[in-house]
């Protein structure tokens, strides 16, 4: 009779444990649930949202969501080497050298509109992913550099062919301390 | 824990001073320079005032080329809280506003305004405040901003928001340290000026109010210390400290933890702990500034090194070409085995890529060292000695930067602090493998600084893509809502008006059935041929094909043929058509003279022409289309990209011709010979070019080009009728 009585407060006593902290840890998950970035965001994250569309998708995001449903992740040229390496991180994958199918890494360039040449025809200003581009019909046209990525979309439908794609130009902020680059006067 | 007002005050009253940890002990090697007073120089030929001299924005640009300016008239205008403006540095004219070589260790060109000297060193009207301390703080902060005045111990601060602190301020320290081995230009400054920098400390505590202002001067510059004792005897709030000479010891935070123990915190700024710091050079201007309204033209810059025949101090006009100074100071270049000269102290500075370099606000000195004084490029292993970690006042890790730093592992330098780093050079100066590690750590925070920049810059782009697809969905919306809408009133209105529209609907059918059986009459009949629609025309044409018999008339129905379609398609592109006055005009003559020319060269019999009288009327219109044809073209039939050129380019063509002529008929009486002669030449070409079309419809490019020449010389020609006319 003891026996069955202490067999039973013992489980009646782990059983209301059970259910106090059941209850406490049910209430802490809710109270104190942390919000995690779901991988899309944070794919995109370190996309370079230049909206280039050489990746094959219309833009980063849908690059994103495809890495985050199984894609390469080396199909980012203007990322290149290091967005391949900070995506290999994040996804657990081994970094990969950038596939030669979607263009090669190149020096960073913002579109210009040689203005009289423009003839206003708004093409270059649909294509842009990023509003970048100014004018309106039969008025000339122009680039807004701060905002322009470098994606290359406004050239092609120029019917006029008048977008250069300018480098970007180096100036003391962005300098990146090449001393060896300078050319220095030997004498003698 | 911070050590509070008291506590310092008590120790420095005692003699007593803490010490940074690390440093190093170079060299000095000041009495090069120190011996003699600073000198006046002559005025040069030519200024290179650069347009950002300091940390911050750049001002506005308010003067133009050809624009004479007096000294100290202002060049730049500030636009920005962070922006201060710059001076013409003596009277002259601007001879040019371009880019120009920069004081920058990349030397990469920036914004110069040029002056050119006229000599006479003619000053603009100064306004002077003397009254300083009944005037409001804004009005004398305006008056220091507006005099260009920004930090010149180093980094190039504007003083003037350095000089409006949020918080209490404990400490002013006066920075007379000049730790830098070489350097001397405060130390004569010191000597020569204490009087005038007390009178800037004076402006300084009237705008900061601190209750105590400590001025640091190292002990090996006794002359100096003795002079700004003197100057500040009367005010016992100042306390003149003599530093223990030791390399870094003029870094703004180790001068700060050897004065009051405070250690300023990591991406913080002195005023957390209650300091300001300003060098005794800033504290010289703002005094000239407010007592006699001169703006920051000129400084002190020490000329030294072995390879100058005179070292020494001198008072650089700001904008002054390197080269200047150092044919003051006569600088050989031939001990040099490469020219080298550097700007800044042997420890921190740069060297110079062109000796037009300007002297700006921040230039202490020019050093052109010889060969045994300065260390060469090295560079061996590191052997983990640690000596580095010793040394370094900021108590980093030297070590492990130098290694993720050249590993490009950007956030495990981070992790370690690197934007802590003074960059002052103590480790690389210590390094027996004789790595230049602060370059490395410069790379490293540049590139940190570009990707900072690249991420910022990126998530605008999000940002902006995002939005534009949100209104393109939202456009895109209204669109199909507003065509639902329609659709749907529509549908009520039928309802609403029940059978009658429907009678309507069969009337108009009915109207349609009659009329296309009245045309089809018309087409039988072949009565009138200037009125023949396209599908008369086509049908014509292939009328044409069956009655034709000999060999000559075939092609000439293929040719018709063709012709026919063209024009078809033409014509469902109304837009195409050519909408300058003068180009129709030309279309006109075209047309007769082609039907001319078709009737010489095909000899075609007249019973064909007359049974068939649509044909010529086909041909002729073909024809117009083949000639200027190119000039206006469809731009959907021609897909390719270089037809769009093409027909861009002629378009352009046709456009400038017409204006020609219509000049042309302006100045002269129109020349109807020269018109023919015009024409003719077009219709030269035509018949060749119609072969061509015959093989090969799709050359339109060929024809392009045709039409191209035929544009220059009809533009030829128009010009040599005008030289006819005229001579």
């Amino acid at each position: 009779m003891t026996l069955t009585y202490a067999i039973l407060t013992a489980l009646l006593a782990i059983g209301v444990l059970a259910l106090i902290f059941g209850l406490v840890l049910g209430f802490a998950a809710v109270k104190f649930k942390v919000e995690s970035d779901p991988l899309v965001e944070q794919i995109d994250q370190i996309l370079p949202q230049t909206q280039c569309g050489q990746c094959g998708y219309p833009g980063c995001k849908p690059y994103a969501q495809a890495i985050a449903d199984g894609d390469e992740i080396n199909k980012c040229p203007p990322g290149g080497d290091g967005t391949i390496k900070k995506l290999a991180d994040l996804m657990g994958v081994e970094a990969k050298s950038l596939d030669a199918a979607h263009g090669q890494e190149d020096i960073k360039k913002v579109a210009y509109i040689r203005e009289d040449e423009c003839i206003g025809c708004t093409k270059c200003i649909q294509a842009c992913p990023v509003d970048a581009i100014l004018g309106a019909a039969k008025q000339m046209h122009t680039v807004i550099v701060d905002e322009c990525t470098g994606c290359d979309l406004c050239v092609d439908p120029c019917p006029v062919d008048c977008i250069d794609m300018v480098p970007v130009a180096n100036n003391a902020s962005s300098w990146l301390w090449n001393i060896d680059a300078i050319p220095i006067k030997q004498i003698g | 824990m911070q050590n509070n007002f008291d506590e310092i005050i008590e120790k420095l009253d005692n003699g007593e001073l803490w010490d940074f940890p690390g440093g190093v002990f170079p060299a000095e090697r000041k009495t090069l320079s120190n011996q003699t007073p600073i000198q006046k120089l002559p005025i040069p030929e030519q200024l290179y005032v650069t347009v950002k001299q300091h940390i911050g924005v750049e001002g506005h640009l308010i003067v133009e080329v050809g624009q004479k300016v007096l000294k100290g008239q202002a060049l730049t205008k500030s636009m920005n809280p962070f922006a201060v403006p710059v001076h013409a540095s003596t009277s002259g004219e601007i001879s040019a506003i371009h880019k120009h070589v920069s004081a920058h260790p990349s030397g990469l060109p920036e914004l110069t305004v040029q002056i050119t000297s006229d000599q006479q060193d003619k000053w603009t009207q100064l306004s002077p405040m003397v009254d300083y301390q009944n005037q409001p703080t804004m009005q004398v902060l305006a008056a220091i901003c507006d005099a260009g005045i920004s930090g010149m111990g180093g980094a190039g601060f504007p003083t003037h928001i350095k000089s409006s602190p949020k918080k209490d301020v404990d400490f002013l320290i006066i920075n007379g340290i000049e730790c830098e081995p070489y350097i001397t230009s405060d130390d004569r400054l010191m000597r020569e000026h204490a009087w005038q920098i007390r009178q800037g400390i004076d402006v300084l505590c009237h705008l900061l109010k601190p209750k105590h202002v400590l001025i640091g001067i190292e002990n090996n510059k006794p002359e100096a210390i003795e002079a700004i004792q003197v100057a500040c005897r009367e005010n016992p709030n100042y306390r003149v400290c003599s530093v223990p000479t030791k390399y870094p010891a003029g870094g703004e935070k180790q001068l700060i933890q050897m004065l009051t123990n405070r250690e300023v915190p990591a991406k913080g700024l002195p005023v957390d702990v209650g300091v300001i710091m300003h060098n005794v050079g800033t504290c010289f201007a703002i005094a000239d500034a407010i007592f006699s309204g001169k703006p920051l033209i000129s400084r002190v810059v020490t000329v030294t090194g072995e390879a100058v025949e005179k070292p020494g101090n001198v008072w650089a006009l700001i904008g002054s070409p390197v080269a200047h100074l150092l044919a003051h100071c006569e600088y050989k270049q031939e001990v040099q085995k490469q020219a080298n000269i550097i700007m800044g102290g042997p420890m921190m500075g740069f060297s110079v890529t062109s000796e037009l370099v300007p002297v700006v606000k921040t230039t202490n000195c020019i050093l052109a060292a010889t060969d045994h004084e300065v260390a060469g490029n090295n560079e061996q292993a590191c052997i983990r000695c640690s000596a580095c970690a010793d040394v370094c006042p900021a108590s980093l890790l030297p070590q492990q930067l130098f290694w993720h730093a050249k590993a490009k592992e950007l956030e495990k330098t981070q992790e370690y602090n690197l934007f802590d780093c003074i960059e002052c050079g103590a480790c690389a100066y210590v390094c027996p493998s004789e790595i230049p590690l602060v370059h490395y750590y410069r790379i490293a925070k540049s590139e940190i600084r570009v990707e900072q920049e690249e991420k910022q810059k990126s998530d605008k782009a999000r940002d902006r893509f995002e939005k534009r697809e949100a209104r393109l969905i939202a456009e895109q919306q209204a669109r199909d809502e507003k065509h639902r809408l329609a659709a749907e009133a529509r549908k009520q209105a039928m309802a609403s008006s029940g059978n009658n529209s429907k009678d309507k609907i069969a009337a108009a059918l009915a109207r349609a059935k009659a009329k296309k059986i009245n045309s089809s009459e018309a087409e039988h009949k072949h009565k009138e041929p200037t009125g023949v629609t396209l599908a008369d025309q086509s049908e014509a044409a292939t009328k044409t094909d069956t009655t034709a018999s000999s060999s000559n008339q075939r092609v000439q129905a293929a040719i018709a043929r063709a012709k026919a379609k063209k024009a078809a398609a033409e014509s469902t592109h109304p837009k195409s058509e050519p909408n300058t006055k003068n180009a129709s005009d030309k279309l006109e003559e075209i047309k007769i003279e082609e039907k001319q020319l078709e009737v010489k060269q095909h000899e075609t019999p007249v019973e064909v022409i007359t049974e068939q009288p649509s044909k010529v009327e086909i041909n002729t219109q073909a024809d117009n289309t083949d000639s200027p044809a190119p000039q206006h073209q469809e731009p959907d039939k021609a897909k390719s990209k270089q037809a769009k050129i093409a027909t861009a380019v002629a378009k352009a063509k046709a456009k400038r011709d017409a204006q020609k002529r219509a000049n042309d008929q302006d100045t002269t009486d129109p020349v109807p010979a020269t018109k023919m002669h015009n024409t003719e030449t077009d219709t030269q070409v035509a018949p060749a070019k119609t072969e061509e079309q015959q093989i090969d419809m799709k050359k339109r490019r060929i024809a392009a080009a045709v039409a191209k020449a035929k544009a220059k010389k009809a533009a030829e020609n128009a010009a040599k009728s005008k030289e006819d006319k005229s001579s």
